[in-house]
C-alpha cells in the first residue's frame, strides 16, 4: 500500500526507504546467508539498504551475563553507529528487543544516553516487524505445497509482541503453516545459558525439536539466529530442518 | 544448603535422566498450565483483575509497617497472641517455647512454605517435639526425608508406586499402589495424629489487617483439622502476606487458585480470627501468630521489592522451560522455579546460590503468567549483575567477558580476530559445525557452530549483494 503511494507520479525511480541493516554478530560470522537474504528482501520491498561497517554487537550477551559496564560500552557504540539512519532493521528478534527495550534499562541513570537510546529504540525493528508493520510489504505467491512450522522466539514474541508478522509473510510466500504445540516454548538457547548449563539447555532443545517434528513439517522457521544456531546444534537427531525466515522468504520470492 | 554451578548441573543431569520425574513433571505442569488458562478465561476480564491485584500488592508493600500494626492491633483484639520474629531461628525458638509451655510432644502441621524456608521441622525435632505433616504431599516428602519440589504440589516428583513404598515402610505393612487406597491410608493414619497432637502449626496464605484474621487455602481439609483440633494453634506468617481489607483479599482469592491449579477456589478456604469463643463447640484455646521477617524487609526499596508481591501460586514453575526439565530439587531450596531462582539467593545469600540467577533462559514465560506480573527476568538480570559487582562469578568469567567486550568495541579489531579464528577452525569444521571430539565439546551432544567461510561484512564489502532493482 505505502509502497505504491511512495512513487511520485512520473518518477522512474522505485520508491525507496533508507534503512540500515544491523546484521548482528551471529549472522555476520556464522550465517552470513541470513544477512544476504535480509538485504535482498529489503531491496525487493523497495528499500535502500546500508550496512554500516562499524557495527559489531548490540551488547546483549554481556547484559544478560550481568556485565553492565561492558554491555553499555557496546550499546553506546551501537547507538553511535546507527542513530543517524531513519530506520534500523535486524534479522534477529532478540537483538532488536535488546535495543528496543533493554537499552532503556541499561541507561536508566545516564539521561543523555537514555534519550539517545530512546530515539534509536523507536526506529529499530526486527525484519518481519519492519516489512509487515512499517512498510506494509508482503509477497504474493501461490501455495507451494510446502508445510512449515514456526517457532516463536521468546524475545520476539514476548518482548517485541511479534507473533503474527512472520506467519503472515510465510503464508503470503506460499507456505502453509502447521503449528507445533507450545510454539512459544523456549528453544533452550538463552545466550550464555547454553554454555553454563549445557545439560539443561540441551534437554529443552530436544523437547522443542520433538514438538516441532511432531508436526511432520519439513522446516522449522524462526526469526532469531540464536534459536536457529541452538536448534541446528541438535537437529541431526530429528527429521526436520531449521531455517531463518529471511532465507525462506528470499528463496520463495525470487 | 547451597546451589553452586557444579551442584546445579549435577542435580539437573540427575533430574533430566530420571524418567519418573520427567513423566510427573510433564503430566502435572500440563494440567496446571492448561487449567490456569481455562480458569482465567472464565473470568470477565482476568487481565484487569491481575492489574488490580498488582495494585493491591504494591500499595500494601508501600505502607507495610502501617498494615502490620493494624493487623497486630486487630489480632490482639480478637484474642490472638502476636509475636514478631526477626529471622527463622527466632521464629522456631518462639514455636518451641510455646510447645514446651504446653508440654507438647507431637505437633501436626498444615502445608507451609515458610516453615520449609526456616526449617521448622528440623528445629522441632531437635527440641524433642515430633512434627507431623498432614498435607498429603508434605507428608509424603517428610516420610522420604526430602524437600518440596514444587511450591503448591510438594511431592510432584513422586509416583504412586514410590508413595506406596514409603507408606508401607511407615506403617510396617504392605500398602496398595492405588490412589484411593493411598489417600485412605493417609487419612486413617493422620486422623489419629490430629486427635493426639498438642499443637497445630500452619502458615497463612494471607493475613487480613482489618480484622486480624489469617486465611488458609487448602484442598484436603487438613488445614482445618490442624487449626481446630489441637488446643493450641500457631501460624507462622511472612510479613509480605499482609492484605489491608477483605475487599482486597477477595481479589487475591479470585486469582490464587486459578493461577495455581486452575480451580476457581480451592476446596477449603479457612478464615481464622482468634481462638475459640466461649460458646464455640470447638477450636483452639490459644492462637498465636508469628510475624516473620527473615530478610523480607531488606528487599523493600531495592530492585527486588517487587518479589514480595508474590502470592506463591506456582504458575511460573509450570511454564518455566528450565523447571520443567530439571525439577524442583535441582534448585536446592524449598522455593524452586523462576520465583525460587530469585527468592532463594535473597533469603539465603547470593554467594552459595550463585547458580540460581543463571538457571533461566530469560524467556519471559514466568512474567507472562504471573498473576501479579512480577518481572522475574529483570530481577534475574539484576542478580547476575550483582554477582559481577560482588565478584561472586569465577575470575575467568570476568576476564573472558571483559576481553570479549573490548574486542567487540571496535569493528576492525573484531573482524581481524574473527578472520584469524576462521582460518584456525577451518580444519575442524564440517557442515557448519565444529567437529570436536566429545570430551572437548562442553555442550555435547549439541554441535557448536563454526565460523562461516566468509563473514557477511566481507561479502558486503566485496559488493556481491547487488541491488536487483
Amino acid at each position: 500500500m505505502s509502497q505504491s503511494s511512495q512513487h511520485s507520479i512520473g518518477s522512474r525511480q522505485p520508491a525507496t526507504r533508507h534503512v540500515a541493516l544491523f546484521v548482528t554478530c551471529l549472522v555476520d560470522q556464522i550465517m552470513p546467508e541470513v544477512g544476504v537474504a535480509a538485504t535482498r528482501l529489503l531491496q525487493r520491498a523497495g528499500c535502500q539498504v546500508d550496512f554500516p561497517t562499524e557495527q559489531t554487537c548490540c551488547g546483549q550477551p554481556f547484559y544478560n551475563g550481568g556485565f553492565r559496564k561492558e554491555s553499555a560500552r557496546l550499546a553506546k557504540h551501537t547507538i553511535e553507529v546507527f542513530e543517524a539512519y531513519p530506520a534500523v532493521v535486524l534479522p534477529s528478534g532478540s537483538c532488536a528487543a535488546m535495543i528496543r527495550s533493554e537499552y532503556l534499562h541499561l541507561f536508566r541513570d545516564q539521561p543523555e544516553w537514555h534519550e539517545r537510546a530512546r530515539r534509536l529504540a523507536a526506529k529499530t525493528f526486527e525484519l518481519s516487524q519492519f516489512l509487515v508493520n512499517q512498510i506494509h510489504w508482503q509477497p504474493s505467491k501461490p501455495p507451494n505445497g510446502s508445510t512449515v512450522t514456526y517457532h516463536d522466539s521468546c524475545h520476539t514474541c514476548r518482548m517485541l509482541g511479534v507473533r503474527e508478522e512472520p506467519r503472515l509473510l510465510l503464508r503470503c510466500a506460499g507456505y502453509s503453516i502447521r503449528e507445533m504445540a507450545e510454539s512459544d516454548r523456549c528453544c533452550g538457547f538463552g545466550g550464555v545459558f547454553s554454555m553454563r548449563m549445557p545439560e539443561t539447555s540441551n534437554a529443552i532443545t530436544a523437547e522443542k525439536l520433538r514438538l516441532a517434528a511432531d508436526t511432520n513439517a519439513s522446516l522449522l522457521v524462526t526469526v532469531d539466529p540464536g534459536c536457529l544456531m541452538q536448534i541446528r546444534g541438535l537437529a541431526d537427531a530429528v527429521d526436520i530442518r531449521a531455517e531463518h525466515l529471511a532465507v525462506v522468504l528470499e528463496e520463495a520470492t525470487r | 544448603m547451597s546451589t553452586t554451578f557444579p551442584q546445579f548441573r549435577s542435580r539437573a543431569r540427575r533430574g533430566i535422566l530420571d524418567e519418573h520425574l520427567q513423566q510427573a513433571l510433564d503430566h502435572t505442569t500440563e494440567i496446571y498450565r492448561t487449567g490456569r488458562v481455562e480458569a482465567l478465561g472464565k473470568l470477565l476480564d482476568s487481565e484487569a483483575l491481575r492489574d488490580h491485584l498488582k495494585a493491591i500488592r504494591s500499595s500494601t508493600l508501600a505502607r507495610l509497617a502501617e498494615h502490620l500494626e493494624t493487623f497486630e492491633r486487630q489480632a490482639l483484639a480478637a484474642g490472638v497472641q502476636v509475636h514478631w520474629a526477626h529471622d527463622g531461628a527466632e521464629a522456631n525458638g518462639m514455636l518451641i517455647d510455646i510447645a514446651r509451655r504446653h508440654g507438647v510432644k507431637m505437633a501436626v502441621k498444615s502445608k507451609s512454605m515458610v516453615s520449609e524456608e526456616i526449617r521448622t521441622n528440623a528445629a522441632l525435632a531437635e527440641a524433642g517435639i515430633k512434627p507431623v505433616e498432614t498435607d498429603l504431599g508434605e507428608w509424603i516428602i517428610q516420610l522420604a526425608g526430602e524437600a518440596p519440589s514444587h511450591i503448591v504440589c510438594p511431592a510432584i516428583h513422586k509416583t504412586r508406586q514410590q508413595v506406596a513404598e514409603l507408606f508401607s515402610r511407615e506403617l510396617n505393612r504392605p500398602v496398595s499402589t492405588e490412589i484411593p487406597a493411598l489417600t485412605n491410608e493417609a487419612r486413617q493414619t493422620l486422623r489419629e495424629k490430629f486427635l493426639a497432637a498438642g499443637l497445630g502449626i500452619s502458615g497463612a496464605n494471607m493475613a487480613v489487617a482489618e480484622t486480624g484474621s489469617i486465611v488458609l487455602v487448602t484442598n484436603e481439609g487438613n488445614g482445618r483439622m490442624v487449626t481446630s483440633l489441637p488446643p493450641v494453634h500457631v501460624a507462622v506468617v511472612g510479613i509480605e502476606k499482609l492484605v489491608p481489607t477483605w475487599a482486597d483479599a477477595a481479589v487475591w482469592l479470585e486469582l490464587l487458585a486459578r493461577s495455581a491449579t486452575g480451580q476457581p477456589l480451592s476446596v477449603y478456604t479457612s478464615v481464622i480470627t482468634g481462638p475459640a469463643r466461649p460458646d464455640d463447640p470447638d477450636g483452639p484455646q490459644e492462637v498465636h501468630v508469628i510475624l516473620l521477617d527473615n530478610h523480607r524487609s531488606d528487599q523493600i526499596g531495592t530492585a527486588y521489592e517487587e518479589v514480595l508481591q508474590c502470592i506463591r501460586c506456582g504458575a511460573c514453575l509450570s511454564v518455566c522451560p528450565v523447571y520443567r526439565e530439571v525439577g524442583g530439587h535441582t534448585y536446592g531450596s524449598p522455593y524452586s522455579g523462576p520465583i525460587g531462582a530469585v527468592v532463594s539467593p535473597l533469603l539465603f545469600g547470593l554467594e552459595g546460590f550463585e547458580a540460581l540467577p543463571h538457571a533461566s533462559t530469560l524467556c519471559g514465560a514466568c512474567l507472562e503468567v504471573c498473576p501479579v506480573r512480577i518481572d522475574l527476568p529483570r530481577m534475574l538480570l539484576e542478580l547476575r549483575s550483582q554477582e559481577v559487582g560482588e565478584r561472586i562469578l569465577p575470575w575467568y568469567d570476568r576476564v573472558v567477558e571483559r576481553l570479549a567486550a573490548s574486542l567487540l568495541a571496535s569493528s576492525r579489531r573484531w573482524s581481524f580476530l574473527a578472520d584469524l579464528a576462521r582460518r584456525l577452525v577451518r580444519p575442524i569444521s564440517r557442515n557448519g559445525s565444529l567437529r570436536l571430539p566429545g570430551r572437548l565439546n562442553p555442550a555435547q551432544p549439541r554441535n557448536l557452530p563454526t565460523l562461516s567461510r566468509r563473514s557477511f561484512r566481507a561479502v558486503w564489502q566485496d559488493g556481491e549483494i547487488g541491488d536487483e532493482t
